[in-house]
């Protein structure tokens, strides 16, 4: 299995882009659908130009974020999460994402002890309308990713390493 | 809930369809490298490509490799699952696959549009999402959506014009109706204008027909000076708590008669016309007002008690000790419709609007307009209360305009109504000179150019365009001095005038947001509500069973807040007439063997869907009240409780997938 998984990314014809020099952090969005999914469409609707960096993941509230999802995603090699909810007050389902807020200074505790840094984990609120928001956010987080460097969990592991360039 | 349809000996094959969307996607990345990439994944048995998957032949080509028995589990990389979700979820039920069995990667909004001159990054976040979808495709479960039942009523927010109309068409279809109205009477903004753009209809001849034709109708309920507080549920049947307000006159002994009115001591500005005359502390908005019975403003009233006396009521309707009144109602739909509030040009000093006395806004000339208004339709400048022999008109004020508390969008009707206020006021004063400032005349509507052009034309009002840079007033005469540029000359201008009017156009209402946190639908960057879909969902909110008509959803003029509000009406009654909905299966339920009985889910629930089973020491999830937020999911410690269609390993498999595991 595993010969295969790096097999698989040798033949990934963009393998070239990604050098070490041009660092582009990788990041995954856990957006809620309501606000910060439906934000992000808006951003692509309107054509609003970001770095090709965040990939996304839809879940229907931002209160479904497990701290296991974002530990096994930087484990795995991502550079930052970005956890997209509702605004306070917005939420659809009345007040999941205050519970993603109360969580988030512990999945923040909870990564450092593993040695990541706390800004690689991102909660922003992100309403339905504010896909330029969202672009200025995924700027911003490029930039700050790319002066913190490439998650360390990655240099140490070969296999994870040629994957995630892909 | 849950079916094992796939034992594990049935091999999983997925089919991946790579939509071009024309060039929308195609445009930007090689669609042939993403096939050949697609083909390398495990459990793909098929990958093909289209111009749009979406049509009929795109439909037909998924459709044929599941009768072929080739795929049996979908991923459609294409437009956002919030556009065509539904659409291909429809082609596997009529190719008898579970529709759940399908998944679809968001390749055009979150990749090919947002990175339209990176065609190599576009083709990283598009293989990205097609390896995060192709890893959770693996772990799709069948399901099965619920039945809910609708209930054939609907609750109307909001009476204006939009309001009323939706409630009328709604009640005719047979649905019963709750109209709720925060103010005395029904009948919105539109009751307080006078004439109406480009036909010149009077404004009133047209509403209070419609106002007392739906206050007849037995299948509409009319609570006036009501506010909804609180509401539970989900679509189909909704809990609404509504809160009648005391009117401190008994609403079923009273007339109408308004013998009280001349023998109340008290005097205050009357909001109707915008404090522009005065009413009494005991009183009914305007003559028309529906329903027309009498209340007493008891902040303003001094208690002295004379109206309450048997010679001045004598139906002895006065009731001192009235307390506001708390009222449950079911419906199966709500439908938003609370119009707008108007600008106040106030935090604009550079037009000294309150400063200026002979400086009014649009609404306030339209009273003065309005035959029943404070000046019987003969406007005067308030300075002097003598006729204005020069009236100047500045458009676009709080619209169009970027600075701090300004809106950048467009109020639609600012344009039209100035004219048409012009035009009144020629009609009347045909010597007087009448300018109208402008930065563009936005005549967009059926009829409204030939409008504009007449008023040019054919009753001589001077259109200077150019935004005003400020007013002043001339300390003595009350007259006041207009500066700016005449762009199409290019010269600066200075032109004094008797009256200036202030074009000031719509915002949402100052206290939408707690609206919107009741209702949990969502608002535009404008303020206000918003859309499921700008183009194919326009009177839908996102929360299913909510809709919305007129201004409160955006500016609008009397014709489209009139089409959307009946358009809402039809979309609810569409919903209502079904009798019966599939909901989405995206609840949660417990694993009775791995729940430990702690109860930490229970307060996680805002809709009281978990309750604890004593006798088995569990929790249980009700699957009709629960509305698949999945917050319950990620607090539970025992890893007992599974969310439909985002369970953990499904997300989890989304992670690994896109992080190295294939």
């Amino acid at each position: 299995m595993a010969n295969e998984v790096i097999a698989q990314s040798e033949n990934h014809p963009d393998n070239d882009t990604a050098e070490d020099s041009e660092f582009e952090p990788f990041i995954l969005g856990i957006f809620c659908n309501w606000c910060t999914y439906t934000g992000c469409d808006q951003a692509g609707t309107s054509r609003m130009q970001r770095p090709a960096n965040l990939r996304v993941m839809r879940v229907m509230c931002s209160g479904r974020v497990e701290p296991v999802m974002v530990v096994e995603a930087l484990k795995r090699g991502a550079d930052g999460i970005l956890i997209g909810a509702c605004h306070i007050g917005d939420c659809h389902y009345v007040n999941g994402n205050h519970k993603t807020v109360r969580r988030i200074p512990l999945i923040s505790k909870y990564i450092q002890q593993y040695g990541f840094e706390p800004n690689r984990v991102w909660l922003r609120h992100i309403s339905a309308s504010e896909g330029a928001e969202l672009t200025e956010i995924v700027h911003e987080y490029v930039k700050i990713l790319k002066k913190i460097g490439p998650n360390s969990y990655k240099k140490k592991n070969t296999l994870i390493n040629q994957s995630i360039q892909n | 809930m849950i079916s094992n349809t796939n034992s594990a000996n049935k091999k999983i094959k997925i089919g991946v369809y790579i939509c071009h969307c024309g060039l929308n996607i195609g445009g930007v990345i090689n669609i042939d490298n993403l096939i050949e990439f697609v083909k390398t994944l495990p459990n793909v048995s098929i990958a093909r490509q289209y111009k749009f998957f979406c049509s009929e032949v795109g439909q037909n080509m998924i459709a044929a490799d599941i009768q072929d028995n080739l795929i049996n589990r979908v991923v459609v990389a294409a437009c956002s699952p919030r556009m065509h979700e539904p659409t291909f979820r429809q082609v596997l039920t009529s190719a008898g696959l579970n529709p759940y069995y399908f998944v679809q990667a968001n390749i055009r909004e979150h990749a090919t549009w947002v990175h339209m001159y990176d065609p190599d990054g576009a083709t990283r976040i598009a293989k990205d999402h097609l390896r995060m979808q192709i890893g959770k495709a693996v772990t799709l479960k069948a399901l099965f959506p619920q039945k809910v039942k609708v209930l054939p009523s609907s609750l109307v927010i909001g009476a204006g014009i939009s309001g009323i109309n939706s409630a009328i068409e709604l009640a005719t279809q047979g649905y019963q109706v709750y109209l709720v109205e925060r103010d005395l009477t029904i009948g919105g903004h539109m009751a307080q204008l006078d004439k109406t753009f480009p036909t010149m209809d009077c404004s009133a001849c047209i509403l209070t027909p419609k106002m007392v034709e739906i206050s007849r109708n037995p299948k509409v309920k009319i609570l006036s000076y009501s506010e909804v507080e609180k509401i539970d549920g989900y679509v189909g049947n909704f809990q609404v708590t509504i809160r009648q307000k005391a009117h401190y006159v008994d609403q079923e002994k009273c007339t109408g008669c308004g013998a009280c009115v001349q023998y109340c001591p008290v005097s205050v500005g009357n909001e109707f016309d915008l404090g522009m005359t005065s009413r009494k502390a005991i009183y009914i908005p305007f003559p028309q007002a529906v329903p027309a019975k009498y209340t007493i403003d008891i902040k303003h009233c001094i208690n002295c008690g004379i109206c309450s006396r048997s010679d001045v009521c004598e139906p002895d309707a006065i009731k001192f000790d009235d307390e506001d009144k708390i009222m449950e109602i079911n419906v199966g739909t709500i439908i938003v419709t609370t119009g707008y509030d108007v600008i106040n040009p106030q935090y604009l000093k550079n037009y000294g609007y309150g400063k200026y006395e002979n400086v009014i806004d649009g609404l306030q000339m339209e009273r003065l307009l309005n035959s029943t208004g404070p000046t019987l339709g003969k406007p005067l400048r308030p300075s002097d209360s003598k006729a204005p022999h020069s009236v100047a008109w500045i458009q676009c004020v709080g619209s169009r305009d970027n600075r701090e508390g300004c809106h950048s969008y467009c109020s639609r009707v600012c344009c039209l109504y100035a004219i048409k206020q012009a035009r009144q006021y020629k009609e009347k004063h045909p010597e007087a000179n009448i300018y109208i400032f402008y930065i563009d005349i936005r005549a967009f509507g059926k009829g409204y150019e030939e409008f504009y052009e007449s008023a040019a034309r054919d009753y001589r009002i001077k259109f200077i365009r150019g935004r005003v840079s400020e007013l002043a007033e001339d300390p003595d005469d009350k007259y006041i001095i207009i500066r700016g540029e005449d762009t199409l000359l290019g010269k600066p201008l200075e032109i004094q005038v008797d009256m200036v009017v202030l074009s000031v156009g719509m915002e949402s209402r100052h206290d939408v947001e707690q609206l919107a946190a009741l209702l949990t639908i969502q608002r535009s960057a404008d303020g206000f509500f918003l859309e499921a879909h700008p183009k194919l969902r326009p009177v839908d909110s996102l929360t299913e069973g909510i809709f919305m008509g007129g201004a409160a959803q955006g500016p609008k003029d009397i014709p489209d807040a009139v089409a959307q509000a009946k358009a809402a009406a039809s979309s609810a009654a569409s919903l209502m007439a079904q009798k019966e909905i599939e909901v989405e299966p995206y609840f949660s339920f417990v694993q009775n063997g791995l729940c430990s009985g702690c109860r930490s889910c229970i307060d996680q629930c805002p809709f009281g869907a978990i309750t604890f089973n004593e006798s088995i020491n569990k929790a249980e999830i009700n699957s009709i009240k629960c509305k698949g937020c999945g917050t319950c999911v990620s607090t539970c410690p025992s890893n007992a409780i599974i969310q439909n269609h985002f369970s953990k390993p499904q997300l989890m498999a989304i992670i690994k997938a896109v992080l190295g595991e294939i």
